[in-house]
């Protein structure tokens, strides 16, 4: 009994680090930029049908495939930024709010009509059944540690870069005032541009993971967002190894649902994020 | 008008600004040369920032020329113009609160051009700062975060160096400290346009000065040949 | 004087509308009735949607919560407790006014964007409780009984006529209270608020108090609209009464289309939907990339929208809300303000 519930925290904790690594990217944007993607599930999706298209049509190995569209994905995130969300960034929120929601209509559709509205995944192999006693029973497959410790490092290398870098402390400026990093002539826009490029890093990574861990469609992306909004709101705003934490709560969350059905499983999650809300608003470890 | 023999390094010429129809700046015409202090002084609302924003390219319809080193830089976006020697200090400091003293001198030396001045420098000149480079920026005092907006405009290697109200809300004490420094700056060869509400302060210090009214020159000279009468007239628009 | 006369002709041809839908079952055949009243309810939450994202700057993504609550309630009034249907209606209204008190205690504990996905999760909960509840068809759903929809009038004639009344009815009250609440204290003070918050603090507007009044008041329409809706529907069923694109996407397009932030603009926004529908119909996953493409297009070029670009040309609204200063006050007004210009230029 003991090693069922023991199991199923387990998978929750791993599940955690799915969600971060969903969640990472947009603590980034909703940080610096001080707005939030609705398209960042859908963009999370649609690389995952560019890794499926790597990997079916051109038959590359996913990590490969992963890794090579890591560059482009900065690239798209650099455009997007550079050339249409820099255009309604500023004290008008609505905006860049509608903006995005219409982007995230857009990318749904898009993928229906080219791919159709059945589920895909990409197949991890030998690890992704391969799984790892720890002994009493207790069992956690090795995908899943593997995408639990690239989360864990993906928060890492993320703090050591806006911590330890010139680049990284000028993320920092910009997202403490914007005006008075352009005074200096520290570029905002271009800073705002890698930044989203960075984000659409860890949307690749994120994608890399979620498309062997799970099915995907079309319309998958908003149920990704709502994950990454939910984890970095409990993890706290601003706050990079919050969302770790935040990521962890509805894992576990989840997996305690989990237990009686599907929706129960996914109720679970917004429940437990309702009454972090309610309770400790700002979230577990709040910058601002 | 009163102009250094030399060909100025910073000439602003007929210059105007605008907020959407309103013109904040009219027609203005005033000259920095290197090693120059020069004090554009004026009430509230006279233009004097707006001017400053204008050089350093952070204004949004600008007529005229403003000739840098032989060059028209009015449509060089700031990055450019600060990457080639022009750097200001904004008004109310603008450090960035949450990076540290060091990460924002850093920035400083980041944005601006190659030269001598390097950490060393700003070390010698504020010492407390070398003291509490670790901690973060905005637990500062007033004083202390003016020398670091200094510092960061130095670290840039400026040759010419634009401060906008660097006395402006510091006790006078600390403001004695702060000029003690503007003429050390000079004598690197530094053109300084200092902008200040402070008409005593700023006249001890320049070279030359001129007096903003309404977005005009209303009178431009030296501090010495000009009496302190004639300057608040002109100051006030009597 | 040319924008002057059109902007008489296009009020005199908004009259001339709004007497052509009271009296539209004698007009209209009965396919064309009921376009008309999916018309009046999607008119009800687009200006509902705009009440509260352009007006009171509370952007949000999960209306269709209050649109499924209000159906559900209705489904459980009539078909489960067997009351009176016409009553059912505003009683549908006051279930989705009680679910918004807990709602906004939660979400207004956020901000901006992350309060407008606040929405959407709590929608999102309310459709998976939704279809837990057994009683209601669980999660496929279950018809509404025929013996409710035959007390709507015996003949179909009679009860197409009667609902759509009722969906008339609904937008009209809708509109009405809009136009009362932006012409009040309360409206001044929220467009005050929409151009500068701090400023519209420091002049005593109470902001909290206009954005509750906001919230709580456009939930009860919601749920009537969602009432309505399943009359229309004969059903009810987590997917189809929380739609998240019904409700909530395509009426975000029509608004911001048709022109955020005004009266005509969810007006125009929703006829426009219904005339790109009848075109786009085949079209698809095409019809929402069209949508949204065409929205961002405008939100770059007039954030007001179609109305804003017609407000370029036209001296004043369709329906007047801002207050001007009466006749007697503009010749003094101006007398005064060239006497005070004349003094600071001496």
């Amino acid at each position: 009994m003991v090693a069922v519930w023991a199991n199923q925290l387990l998978q929750g904790v791993m599940l955690g680090g799915l969600y971060t690594l969903f969640a990472i990217g947009l603590s980034l944007t909703a940080g610096v930029m001080r707005f939030v993607n609705i398209a960042h599930g859908d963009f999370i999706v649609m690389i995952c049908y560019a890794l499926l298209l790597l990997t079916s049509l051109l038959g590359i190995n996913p990590v490969l495939a992963t890794l090579i569209v890591l560059p482009f994905a900065f690239l798209v995130g650099f455009v997007l930024q550079r050339f249409l969300l820099q255009r309604v960034v500023g004290e008008n929120v609505l905006l860049v709010i509608l903006v995005t929601f219409a982007l995230s209509i857009i990318i749904e559709n898009g993928l229906l009509e080219g791919f159709g509205a059945d589920p895909q995944k990409i197949s991890g192999g030998w690890m992704e059944t391969a799984t790892v006693a720890l002994g009493h029973g207790i069992n956690v497959g090795l995908f899943q540690i593997v995408t639990f410790v690239a989360a864990v490092v993906l928060v890492a290398g993320l703090d050591l870069l806006l911590y330890r870098t010139g680049i990284g402390a000028k993320i920092r400026a910009v997202s403490d005032d914007v005006n008075a990093a352009n005074l200096i002539g520290l570029s905002s826009v271009r800073i705002y541009a890698v930044a989203m490029g960075i984000t659409f890093v860890t949307i690749a990574i994120a994608a890399g993971f979620v498309s062997i861990w799970t099915n995907f469609d079309p319309a998958a992306g908003p149920i990704r967002l709502l994950i990454a909004f939910e984890v970095i709101v409990m993890g706290g705003l601003g706050s990079l190894w919050g969302s770790l934490a935040g990521g962890i709560v509805l894992g576990v969350a989840q997996a305690i649902g989990g237990q009686f059905d599907i929706a129960w499983q996914i109720m679970a999650g917004h429940i437990v994020f309702l009454i972090v809300l309610a309770l400790r608003p700002q979230g577990l470890f709040p910058k601002y | 008008m009163a102009t250094t023999a030399a060909k100025p390094l910073l000439a602003v010429e007929g210059v105007s600004v605008f907020y959407d129809k309103f013109r904040a700046i009219d027609h203005v015409d005033i000259a920095v040369g290197s090693g120059e202090i020069v004090s554009i002084i004026g009430a509230n609302g006279a233009g004097k920032s707006t001017l400053l924003k204008a050089i350093i390219g952070q204004a949004d319809r600008v007529e005229g020329t403003i000739s840098y080193d032989g060059n028209n830089i009015v449509d060089r976006s700031t990055e450019a113009i600060v990457a080639s020697g022009i750097m200001l200090v904004p008004e109310g400091r603008r450090l960035f609160p949450s990076l540290t003293v060091e990460e924002n001198l850093r920035l400083g030396r980041d944005v601006g051009r190659k030269g001598e001045i390097g950490f060393a420098d700003v070390w010698r000149l504020f010492p407390i700062l070398q003291e509490r480079r670790r901690q973060k920026a905005g637990s500062l005092s007033g004083g202390q975060q003016q020398m670091v907006a200094l510092g960061r405009a130095l670290l840039a290697n400026p040759r010419i160096l634009l401060c906008d109200e660097i006395s402006l809300g510091l006790a006078p004490l600390v403001v004695n400290e702060l000029y003690t420094l503007i003429p050390q700056i000079k004598n690197r060869g530094i053109g300084i346009l200092i902008v200040e509400q402070d008409i005593e302060r700023s006249l001890t210090v320049a070279d030359r000065f001129y007096c903003l009214l309404e977005g005009k020159v209303s009178l431009a000279g030296r501090p010495a040949e000009v009496s302190r009468d004639l300057v608040m007239k002109h100051y006030f628009g009597l | 004087m040319a924008p002057r006369f059109i902007l008489y002709c296009l009020r005199a041809g908004f009259a001339a509308a709004v007497l052509a839908m009271i009296v539209a079952p004698y007009l209209f055949n009965a396919n064309h009735l009921v376009l008309l009243t999916e018309f009046m309810s999607m008119l009800v939450l687009a200006i509902m949607w705009n009440l509260l994202a352009g007006y009171a700057d509370i952007v949000t993504v999960g209306q269709h919560a209050y649109v499924g609550v209000g159906a559900y309630a209705f489904f459980g009034f009539t078909a489960l407790l067997g009351w009176n249907p016409y009553l059912s209606i505003p009683l549908s209204g006051l279930i989705a006014f009680i679910i918004a008190i807990p709602t906004m205690g939660l979400v207004f504990r956020l901000r901006t964007a992350y309060l407008a996905i606040g929405t959407w999760v709590v929608a999102e909960l309310l459709m998976l409780a939704a279809g837990k509840l057994v009683p209601w068809g669980a999660g496929s759903g279950t018809s509404l009984p025929i013996s409710i929809i035959l007390e709507f009038g015996r003949a179909r004639a009679d009860r197409l006529a009667n609902i759509y009344w009722l969906g008339f009815g609904l937008a009209a009250v809708a509109m009405l209270m809009t136009y009362f609440l932006l012409r009040s204290r309360i409206g001044i003070g929220l467009t005050a608020m929409r151009d500068n918050e701090e400023g519209a603090a420091a002049i005593g507007v109470n902001i909290t108090y206009a954005r509750i009044l906001c919230f709580l008041g456009t939930a009860p329409f919601l749920g009537m609209a969602g009432a309505i809706i399943t009359l229309q529907k004969l059903r009810v069923a987590p997917p189809a009464s929380f739609s998240i694109i019904d409700w909530t996407v395509f009426i975000i397009f029509n608004v911001v289309i048709g022109g955020i932030g005004s009266f005509e603009g969810p007006i125009i926004g929703t006829i426009i939907y219904f005339v790109l529908r009848q075109y786009l119909a085949g079209l698809g996953a095409w019809h929402l990339i069209l949508l949204g493409t065409f929205s961002i297009v405008i939100i770059l070029i007039e954030k007001r929208g179609l109305w804003g670009l017609i407000r370029r040309v036209l001296p004043d609204d369709l329906i007047p809300i801002a207050h001007k200063p009466s006749a007697s006050f503009r010749p003094a007004a101006k007398a005064a303000t060239k006497a005070a210009i004349k003094e600071t230029a001496a």
